[in-house]
């Protein structure tokens, strides 16, 4: 991708995304700190924007952005007597350890690899593609995690709802 | 310059080791779970830059596994802030250390 556009849009998205996780990680506020999930949320969804994602892009802000930030914030307030604050726990120091070393792998790794690469440019529009994807090749897989998703939103409302409701 | 795979790549890289890191290190529940939140987007980044990038002979089938993982993550939030709120129920607490009564 060569368009002065297109880099400028992913630095400055890789930038508001990685800043935004690493405010996540910072802010002792954990309410504070889900609302800079937000952010990193709305930065990935302009990533998938430069990578002719259009409608990953859009459902990203649709689920992440929109459900599962209200998902995180209703089970805050659900919470009230826990606290907000958002401390590591005395495994701070290997926690740190283990994620700097699995990053310097997987960027060792990035950087040694001879990808096999095509040329051109990316899609032109996603949604038509992914819906034949969706039912042709993909149709169980598609059906399962509907199924999934049933038994995820049960087992979510058994969970959270009262004993004599 | 151009912006290649290997950024996107070491983005996410990035990406996933903070969230990694989010996972093993808050003692609050739900802070927790954002780190899961943050991985999960880190690996549909990589899905969908390999499905830009990579010679391939179904290219979209990176960005249809995303569509899974997109899913998959909803699910799994929801099951997971109901269980927090289910602890706080019982415990009234949402404090990982607190949770030691299988602790062996």
């Amino acid at each position: 991708m060569d368009g002065t556009g297109i880099v400028i849009a992913f630095w400055v998205f890789a930038a508001m995304t990685v800043g935004a996780a690493l405010l996540v990680v910072a802010l002792r506020n954990l309410f504070h700190a889900a609302l800079a999930l937000i952010v990193a949320f709305a930065g990935m969804a302009g990533l998938f924007v430069t990578l002719s994602a259009d409608f990953l892009a859009v459902g990203q802000v649709l689920i992440y952005v929109g459900a599962i930030s209200i998902l995180v914030i209703f089970a805050l307030m659900l919470t009230p007597l826990a606290g907000r604050h958002n401390g590591e726990s005395r495994y701070a120091l290997p926690a740190g350890g283990a994620a700097a070393g699995l990053a310097a792998v997987v960027i060792y790794a990035v950087l040694n690899v001879d990808w096999p690469l095509r040329g051109g440019e990316g899609f032109d529009e996603t949604a038509a593609l992914l819906g034949e994807a969706l039912l042709d090749t993909w149709v169980l897989p598609f059906e399962v995690v509907s199924v999934l998703l049933l038994a995820a939103m049960i087992g979510a409302i058994v969970l959270v709802r009262g004993d004599g409701e | 310059m151009t912006i290649g795979i290997e950024h996107y790549l070491i983005v996410s890289a990035v990406l996933f080791a903070i969230g990694l890191f989010i996972v093993l290190a808050k003692r609050n529940l739900i802070g927790a779970l954002m780190g899961v939140e943050l991985m999960l987007n880190a690996v549909n980044l990589t899905f969908i830059a390999f499905a830009r990038f990579t010679e391939s002979a179904q290219p979209i089938a990176g960005q249809v596994f995303a569509v899974f993982v997109i899913t998959v993550a909803a699910g799994e939030a929801a099951l997971a802030l109901g269980l927090a709120v289910a602890v706080y129920r019982t415990r009234a607490s949402i404090d990982a250390e607190d949770m030691s009564t299988l602790k062996w």
